[in-house]
């Protein structure tokens, strides 16, 4: 008698579930994303700034937004919520992947995305574009950075820029002697390092592996370390899997690199300029390096979720951020080239964007950029570049 | 039987008969009982498990991320054929089978000296003193284990005089790692099945002419068996889908629990990880079904 | 038992070693909470009570802490109830899928935690529920019920059902009985299953991370981002410290509690 009250009600329900899990499909075809003239879906873009919402959700790269509670001196946020009574709410994400993960929830109003999650998020129709009119401090952006290939369609820009880097090579200047000038080190098979080696947790290391064969194996051809063919993704791959020998762990969360070099877990290993300031100021003995093989790098641009709940918000903090002080402020701790050119008038360090190349795009020029491998290779070659899946895949096999 | 006059009157107008009603009809009675529970457990978690796991037969847009909801067996495939998630598997299986080695053989002391050999008093100082780390936050332990056993750290220092290095992180550090945060689990169904072993049992037992250990042997360890199985099913299920602290202790160790959350979040490939998902949810099914055949969910 | 002295030495070391293995690692958190290093190293570089007091006036940790309770008392209360009925339902009744509804019930705590988070966060996106802190309660009260429900159904068992009868036959209805014969034969395992919940529910991080919306942070989410953090690292350590010391009460408590009535009950079981 029991069953047949419920069991058929039960049933109806589940079925419900799994119709409507199957029931909202994504949509018309989207964008299939081949080379930079692939068209992004339509998203409509906020005309007019009203009041704000009272608070913003934002994912961010570690250090990008501090409110004092890393260390009392280090705090760009309370001023804003101050001004706008936006309070901030932020998710530290590790990598590019978390973040186009997490705005693809719709629970996020903003993010600090580097060009290898900008486009991805453009073409999933996940960011809205941004009119840069209501973004005052905009006119004083370098123009280096406006309207470029991952922060903008077809002359709409999708972002406000936030600042740009490159990785760097830290070791422990009592463990590792003489000083490196060469990403060799972290990919020696027999070095004596071995086990104290890090590396970072990405499928986009990928790429520094290929910028390593760049100049090391020349008979590969490789020009853009994110566009490789077959034969140049197999070697990178196989050499990661060489390096995975000697690496102790890889690192996504910044806190535990800082720590690990610290105690000595680490000595050797790509960083972010960042965790080498943190771990010198808790006395650690730890230098940093651009090797001579150049590096990979980032050009962070902020962009704003076509689902914000809290648009207003966000648009402030957009202006926020890149006000002539705030990014002198977070350049400086993270480590970076502002992308307001007022922020190097703000430094502390007057000399901060002559050591960071902050005017010099010839510098950045060799810096190979954070970007969403596809499998259009954008030359001659034509489409037969390993896309970002073959990336990911490639990844958990290298770490095996 | 129910129909005895109201003793105490004027109460409530609808309790006494709707009490008369469910007296009279039992299955009503099981029915309004079974609804909430089940309808919770079917509908929000079996519901939300079917969902996920029919996912596994979908794709993902490689460059949008969008969610293609065309079914396909290539999720399965990649998951059959390639070589990396089979040692990743096996490692998995391997640790968690290790830690519960670990822990039974931990555990199983301690709880019969708890149990048995134990004052009352003393019994109720240690049943404290084993459940007090439940309440330390588990990534605080983990953290804590990171620091010994990092180069220089607790364990070197320590054991430097015996001439042993610490293992660093690694899989010797997952493994010792797992057994020291799951053992409080399987201290904990061993003690109650043991303390439900009655003295008298074993004092025929030595009556009879056995000596303690013809005694563990024939007569506690079968009765505390399906005991043990159920702690098992704590310490193998938290090895098998742990990711934080292999990721702390772990070094560049991978496990399952490692790649689902790899594919859920950095990778946002929610079919892949709703393939890889359904390895451990097999393996526990079928340690669970083989489990109640042991008997452990009496002990649980 | 009768136990050679050899043997009954044998087994007090293991048991003292092993709870040396299990309280080494929490001492190294108790002088981590006191070390002047912001990074959480070894050995420690110095002294200092800088952390105790930038503890109490952590507002991070006091919101987590006030979630994590909220979370916690939210998904006990649900498992006590669902428990509670669904182990009368199992333990009164013989019914089609008896043997089944044991193993629904231990599935949410036996497959792994993430594998329950995933499956409700992709249903949470499916129905377009906003996670939030009831959501996280959601995920919770579905393992916690199992511990309820074996607590419950093992008093249940030991439980003689002539006193209800007796009761129903001296007039009360069922309600009654239940409230004033039952209810206080079931307190103490109430109270031990609510107990266990309570902590497994408090201390949960991994369905937590999936079932938790932007501005949400429960106590083990503020610890997990904050851990290594520089400035907040050691106040983490404080904070684990103190849930170690103010936990002591209750587990001592409930440990003479439930002894009680077991010794009322284990008359009947030898």
């Amino acid at each position: 008698m029991n069953r047949t009250i419920w069991r058929p009600a039960v049933l109806t329900v589940l079925l419900a579930l799994v119709l409507a899990a199957c029931g909202d499909s994504g949509g018309g075809g989207g964008p299939t994303g081949e080379g930079s003239g692939f068209t992004p879906p339509s998203v409509p873009t906020q005309q007019s700034l009203g009041p704000g919402e009272g608070s913003v959700n934002l994912v961010a790269w570690a250090g990008y937004v501090e409110n004092g509670s890393t260390d009392p001196k280090v705090d760009w946020v309370t001023p804003f919520t101050q001004a706008t009574s936006c309070k901030v709410n932020v998710k530290v994400a590790g990598s590019s992947d978390e973040m186009v993960q997490l705005m693809k929830s719709g629970e996020y109003d903003g993010v600090s995305a580097s060009g290898d999650a900008s486009l991805r998020l453009i073409a999933a129709g996940d960011v809205a574009p941004v009119k840069v009119d209501l973004v005052p401090n905009y006119q004083d952006v370098f123009e280096g950075l406006k309207l470029q290939p991952w922060n903008s369609v077809k002359g709409v820009p999708y972002g406000i820029p936030h600042g740009r880097g490159a990785n760097l090579l830290m070791w422990r200047t009592d463990k590792v002697e003489p000083a490196p000038d060469s990403w060799g080190i972290v990919f020696n098979p027999s070095s004596p390092f071995k086990g104290k080696v890090t590396a970072y947790d990405s499928p986009i290391y990928i790429a520094d592996a290929a910028l390593y064969l760049k100049s090391t194996r020349p008979e590969l051809g490789i020009t853009n370390p994110y566009e490789l063919d077959d034969k140049q993704f197999q070697a990178s791959v196989d050499l990661l899997k060489q390096q995975a020998g000697i690496i102790g762990e890889y690192w996504s969360d910044y806190t535990k690199e800082v720590q690990a070099f610290k105690s000595g877990s680490s000595v050797v290993g790509t960083t972010w300029q960042v965790i080498a300031n943190l771990a010198k100021a808790d006395k650690a003995p730890v230098e940093v390096v651009l090797p001579k093989e150049g590096s990979t790098g980032w050009s962070d641009t902020w962009m704003i979720s076509s689902k914000a709940r809290h648009p207003n918000c966000m648009y402030r903090w957009m202006d926020h951020i890149i006000s002539p002080k705030a990014n002198a402020q977070v350049a400086e701790w993270f480590g970076e080239a502002p992308s307001n050119r007022l922020a190097c008038g703000q430094t502390a360090d007057k000399n901060h964007c002559t050591t960071f190349h902050a005017t010099d795009e010839a510098y950045f020029s060799k810096v190979a950029y954070w970007s969403t491998p596809i499998a259009d290779c954008g030359d001659d070659r034509g489409q037969v570049c390993k896309d970002y899946a073959e990336w990911t895949r490639a990844w958990t096999e290298i770490k095996g | 039987m129910s129909s005895a006059p109201a003793v105490a009157g004027g109460r409530g107008g609808w309790l006494r008969p709707l009490s008369r009603v469910l007296h009279r009809r039992p299955r009503l009675r099981l029915a309004l009982l079974l609804t909430g529970p089940l309808g919770w457990l079917l509908v929000a978690y079996i519901g939300s498990l079917a969902v996920l796991l029919l996912s596994a037969l979908w794709s993902t847009d490689s460059f949008t991320g969008e969610l293609v909801r065309e079914p396909t067996t290539d999720n399965f495939r990649t998951l059959l054929s390639s070589e990396v998630y089979r040692a990743i598997t096996l490692r998995t299986l391997g640790v968690a089978a290790g830690v519960t080695v670990v822990d039974v053989l931990l555990g199983f002391p301690i709880a019969f000296y708890m149990a048995k050999v134990a004052s009352p008093r003393w019994r109720r100082l240690l049943l404290v003193a084993v459940l007090t780390p439940l309440w330390a936050s588990y990534l605080v332990k983990a953290y804590a284990w990171r620091v010994m056993l990092g180069s220089g750290g607790v364990l070197d220092w320590l054991l430097g005089p015996l001439g042993v290095h610490t293992p660093g992180y690694g899989l010797a550090g997952v493994w010792i790692v797992l057994s020291y945060l799951w053992l409080p689990y399987m201290i904990l169904p061993i003690f109650a099945g043991l303390e439900r072993l009655p003295d008298s049992l074993l004092e025929a037992s030595s009556d009879l002419g056995a000596g303690a250990w013809r005694t563990f042997r024939s007569v506690i360890l079968p009765l505390a068996f399906p005991a043990v199985v159920a702690g098992s099913i704590f310490t193998f299920s938290l090895s098998l889908g742990d990711y934080v602290a292999v990721n702390i202790v772990g070094g560049k160790t991978q496990m399952i629990g490692n790649v689902i959350y790899a594919s859920v979040g950095a990778a946002n490939d929610l079919p892949f990880a709703a393939a890889l998902a359904t390895v451990p949810v097999v393996v526990m099914l079928a340690y669970l079904l083989l489990a109640r055949r042991a008997g452990a969910f009496e002990s649980l | 038992m009768h136990l050679s002295p050899a043997a009954r030495l044998a087994l007090r070391l293991v048991t003292a070693a092993g709870l040396a293995f299990v309280y080494v690692p929490l001492l190294v958190v108790v002088i981590s909470s006191f070390n002047s290093a912001r990074i959480f190293t070894w050995p420690p570089d110095g002294f200092t009570l800088e952390w105790w007091g930038r503890a109490w006036d952590n507002p991070g940790a006091r919101a987590a802490l006030s979630a994590s309770l909220r979370a916690a008392l939210g998904a006990t209360a649900i498992a006590l109830v669902l428990g509670t009925l669904l182990s009368f339902a199992v333990q009164r009744h013989r019914f089609f899928g008896r043997e089944a509804v044991n193993l629904l019930v231990v599935l949410p705590i036996a497959l792994p935690g993430i594998v329950t988070g995933i499956a409700l966060q992709s249903s949470f996106r499916v129905l377009g529920v906003s996670l939030s802190l009831w959501t996280i309660v959601v995920g919770h009260a579905t393992f916690c019920v199992v511990v309820v429900f074996n607590n419950v159904v093992a008093r249940l068992r030991r439980v003689s059902r002539s006193l209800e009868e007796a009761s129903m036959d001296l007039g009360a209805d069922a309600f009654e009985t239940f409230r004033l014969v039952t209810f206080p034969a079931l307190r103490s395992a109430l109270l031990a299953g609510g107990l266990l919940a309570f902590a497994l529910s408090f201390d949960e991080i991994i369905v937590t991370t999936f079932t938790a919306g932007p501005g949400d942070q429960t106590l083990p989410l503020w610890i997990f981002t904050n851990l290594t953090r520089p400035n907040q690292a050691p106040v983490v350590n404080v904070v684990a410290v103190l849930l170690i010391a103010v936990s002591v009460v209750p587990i001592w408590l409930a440990q003479r509690l439930s002894e009680g009535a077991l010794r009322g009950g284990a008359a009947g079981a030898h």
